[in-house]
């Protein structure tokens, strides 16, 4: 097979980081080729400096065998290198085919040769076998087709090197189905296409090769055939990752929480949980599965006071505090990691420190006499806490903003889970995160409930949840439609989850 | 997009951005001198003496800083909790009359107690001609951008009819009656109109300070402004820390009227701010939203007020020139935090 592309000892330095480090890839013609990283591996800025968004510090590029400069964008896209980004830039008042010949658009004169247009993308989406309306405005389309006209642009200006930098994180599950085979069909056709992800299972599903960066540096590449999910996960994070946890059975279990006949309406109209009941018992984890938007968001929300049923009771530790404010239910206990981490879980423009002391603020030791800050109590207790859940910043005076998806979660995982905790609630918590710290996150709630606490889980994430629950329960529309065991094969979860009771 | 830019404000450090904004402005304002026929010269040279050339200037400049620093600060507060309190010319003067009032018809009552009283008053009346905004936005959610507005031109007129009938003292002037003299704030730099007020407004200065940034509940109306869900989800009470901002703004908007009643006027007189509680919202900006800042950009105005009335006896300058100076600041110093802002969001 020939090489497309490329790259030898490309290296770039940013203050501070060196983001890569003499790395050498080299991609074949009609390959769908992996570049697998943790955040902050540098795979990003590998394929942006190539697409010459950024210069190299060293570094050469060989297209076809053919040594290239490449020092701008357009400069790529004429040497048949094409790049679709995380964020898509399409204008979203205009129609599909202005999106696609917009900057490239064949004119007589001043004036745009429509006909022309047509019969061009016409044949290029014969060629993709891409079915779209031309004419839709970009705004009136899904996520999914967006990216589809973001493909067509690349196409119409001739690249047959692709590029996608995490193009799945916006999509939904059949969209990603749609673009893999894509993929593959674009593959077939003799494109080379890259493919930035770190999540193991699309990879596994789609590239033929795999390239592994970790912290800036090559670590390997090899046939997708050759690698295991534990082999890849390993040179990824560059130790050993366990994708199962040893479940202990508590000594002696008794109810933290029950819920009984909870209904809770939506804030359009209807409800949004309808006549739910469970229980959580110390040493357990609850897990929570179902697409998203059955009422799960309801459901934290509601357990931690953000908002009041309309019937039912929440019974915490034998008390009643279904009408408790959040305030009085932190005090009881109760933690939450929200979902929504930068609207409920971080004050991003706040320091570390203010972030870690958030919600505690009014308690002894954080305030003396009436209502002075005691900032020695609190700098001790974000030293503290930096150092137990090991955040990675600069310092506890440093704006939450600025750290990484991780150590945002971790900060809200210090706060949440330094106090005593007798129930968490944790929404979603680790999305977006990349292996470790997804495995730290999973090993902390692991290791709250050996304590004796009680865990509810909700998870999209079906094998987060299988994984570490000890018993789970299916919502679908607002109801629990069934109780399965962790054990419980991936089928009989779909059928639940798809509002199928068993 | 001003609230974003505001939080950008409040982030950066450097101190570079205004004073080049400072010396375009004086530029612009050179340029517009010499096409209407002025001397640049001559105008900025009587402006820097009047501003700060002897006592007098300096006396007359922290005179006209001393309002502006309280309604900056008044702005700054409910800022900080995501509120727009647009309304602070309304409670300022509110202040000023209640002052007043309480300053002229209590006798008998020793000097210090007195002063406290009409001070506290004012601050009273100031709060509480916020009350009615805050309660509309926390229970109808109606923006206190309109209603305190709308309060204000209330207050205006209200005041003004207040001193041309029911409290008009005699004579020709619409005025109140005088203050008794145990409720003067005495005059700290003779024979200038700098008084104990400016001394006040410092104190407040550090006050809003010590609240906002040493209190738990100044960061709790930090944390509302700047994630009001997040501030939720950890158990504060994001309506009480709303009303409380609110009404401490209004507070110290109220006492600045005050002020300039004990220190300045003796009396609450018809049309004697030449609307200081709007220039604090564009203070407040210029000093960054912190306290500290607001010392400074008060004094800058302070200068191009007092300066600019030197201006105009000495070089016939009409004194608009010296209010197209302090609105190229404004726009100046806005404009470049626009675009870093965009810059930013861009990074983001």
């Amino acid at each position: 097979m020939a090489e497309a592309l490329t790259l030898l000892g490309f290296t770039k330095h940013f203050p501070g980081v060196l983001a890569n480090d003499h790395i050498d890839l080299s991609v074949n013609q009609g390959e769908i080729h992996g570049l697998l990283g943790e955040n902050g591996a540098g795979k990003s800025v590998l394929m942006s400096t190539l697409y010459g968004l950024y210069r190299p510090d060293a570094g050469k590029v060989f297209i076809r065998g053919h040594e290239v400069t490449i020092g701008s964008p357009s400069q790529a896209i004429a040497h048949g290198i094409g790049m679709v980004h995380q964020q898509f830039n399409l204008v979203q008042n205009m129609s599909v085919w202005e999106n696609i010949v917009l900057g490239k658009e064949p004119c007589q004169g001043f004036v745009l040769d429509r006909n022309q247009i047509r019969k061009e993308l016409l044949a290029l989406l014969k060629a993709t076998g891409f079915e779209i309306d031309l004419d839709a405005k970009i705004r009136d389309l899904p996520i999914g087709l967006q990216q589809r006209v973001e493909i067509l642009k690349i196409l119409y200006r001739g690249a047959d090197i692709l590029i996608f930098d995490e193009p799945t994180a916006v999509l939904t599950p059949q969209e990603v189905d749609q673009l893999f085979k894509t993929f593959r069909q674009l593959a077939n056709q003799g494109k080379t296409i890259i493919f930035i992800s770190h999540k193991l299972k699309e990879i596994f599903c789609i590239c033929d090769r795999v390239t592994v960066l970790r912290r800036g540096k090559k670590i390997g590449t090899l046939p997708i055939t050759d690698a295991t999910p534990e082999s890849l996960a390993e040179m990824m994070v560059g130790r050993k990752i366990f994708f199962s946890f040893e479940k202990v059975k508590s000594p002696q279990p008794e109810v933290i929480l029950s819920v009984e006949g909870l209904t809770v309406s939506r804030d359009r109209g209807g409800h949004a949980l309808h006549n739910i009941s469970f229980v959580i018992h110390s040493y357990e984890i609850l897990g929570v599965a179902g697409v998203e938007g059955n009422g799960q968001t309801e459901l934290a929300e509601v357990l931690v006071g953000l908002r009041y049923p309309q019937k039912g009771e929440i019974i915490f530790q034998g008390k009643d505090i279904t009408h408790y404010p959040p305030k009085k239910r932190i005090l009881m206990g109760i933690s939450h990691i929200p979902e929504d981490r930068p609207k409920r879980g971080i004050i991003s423009d706040f320091s570390v420190k203010d972030n870690l002391i958030l919600g505690y603020e009014d308690l002894p030791p954080y305030k003396m006499g009436l209502i002075t800050r005691n900032e020695m109590s609190i700098d001790q207790f974000a030293q503290n806490a930096i150092e137990e859940f090991e955040i990675a910043t600069p310092g506890k005076e440093t704006f939450v903003r600025n750290l990484s998806g991780g150590n945002q979660q971790k900060v809200v995982l210090a706060r949440e889970l330094s106090r005593n905790v007798a129930l968490a609630i944790a929404a979603q918590p680790s999305r977006g995160l990349d292996i470790a710290a997804s495995e730290y996150i999973r090993n902390k709630l692991i290791e709250l409930k050996n304590n004796g606490s009680g865990v509810l889980l909700i998870s999209a994430d079906l094998d987060e949840i299988r994984s570490i629950s000890d018993r789970v329960i299916v919502l679908y529309e607002g109801q629990i439609i069934g109780e399965l065991s962790p054990e419980a094969d991936e089928y009989q979860y779909g059928l639940l989850m798809g509002g199928t009771a068993c | 997009m001003l609230n974003k830019t505001a939080h950008y404000l409040s982030r950066s450090r450097s101190i570079l951005p205004e004073l080049i904004a400072i010396l375009l402005a004086f530029l612009l304002s050179a340029i517009i001198l010499t096409i209407t026929g002025y001397s640049p010269l001559r105008a900025f040279n009587a402006l820097f003496r009047g501003a700060f050339g002897n006592k007098f200037g300096i006396g007359q400049t922290l005179t006209q800083a001393t309002p502006i620093l309280f309604t900056s600060l008044s702005f700054l507060l409910a800022f900080r909790s995501g509120l727009f309190n647009i309304g602070i010319e309304g409670q300022f003067l509110m202040g000023a009359f209640a002052a007043a009032i309480a300053g002229s018809v209590f006798h008998g009552i020793p000097p210090i107690i007195h002063v406290l009283i009409t001070l506290i008053a004012g601050g009273l009346f100031g709060a509480l001609w916020c009350l009615i905004p805050a309660l509309l936005k926390i229970f109808t959610g109606a923006s206190e951008v309109i209603t305190t507005m709308m309060m204000s031109y209330i207050a205006t007129y209200l005041t003004s009819y207040f001193v041309n009938y029911r409290f008009k003292a005699p004579g020709w002037v619409a005025q109140t009656n005088p203050i008794q003299t145990s409720a003067v704030l005495p005059k700290i730099l003779p024979p200038t109109q700098l008084s104990v007020s400016f001394l006040i407004s410092l104190a407040f200065t550090v006050l809003v300070y010590y609240f906002l940034f040493k209190t738990y509940l100044g960061f709790q109306i930090r944390a509302v402004g700047l994630n009001p869900a997040a501030s939720e989800n950890r158990g504060i009470h994001v309506h009480s820390r709303l009303i409380m901002a609110f009404l401490f703004s209004a507070f110290v908007a109220g006492v600045g009227g005050a002020g300039e009643v004990l220190g300045v006027h003796g009396r609450f007189v018809e049309g004697f701010s030449p609307g200081y509680g709007w220039d604090g919202i564009a203070v407040s900006l210029v000093g960054r939203l912190h306290p500290f800042g607001c010392i400074f950009a008060s004094i800058l105005f302070g200068m191009l007020r007092a300066g600019g009335m030197t201006m105009t006896r000495m070089t016939k300058v009409p004194l608009d020139i010296s209010l197209i100076i302090q609105s190229l600041v404004i726009i100046l110093v806005a404009a470049p935090s626009f675009i870093k802002y965009i810059i930013l969001r861009r990074k983001d």
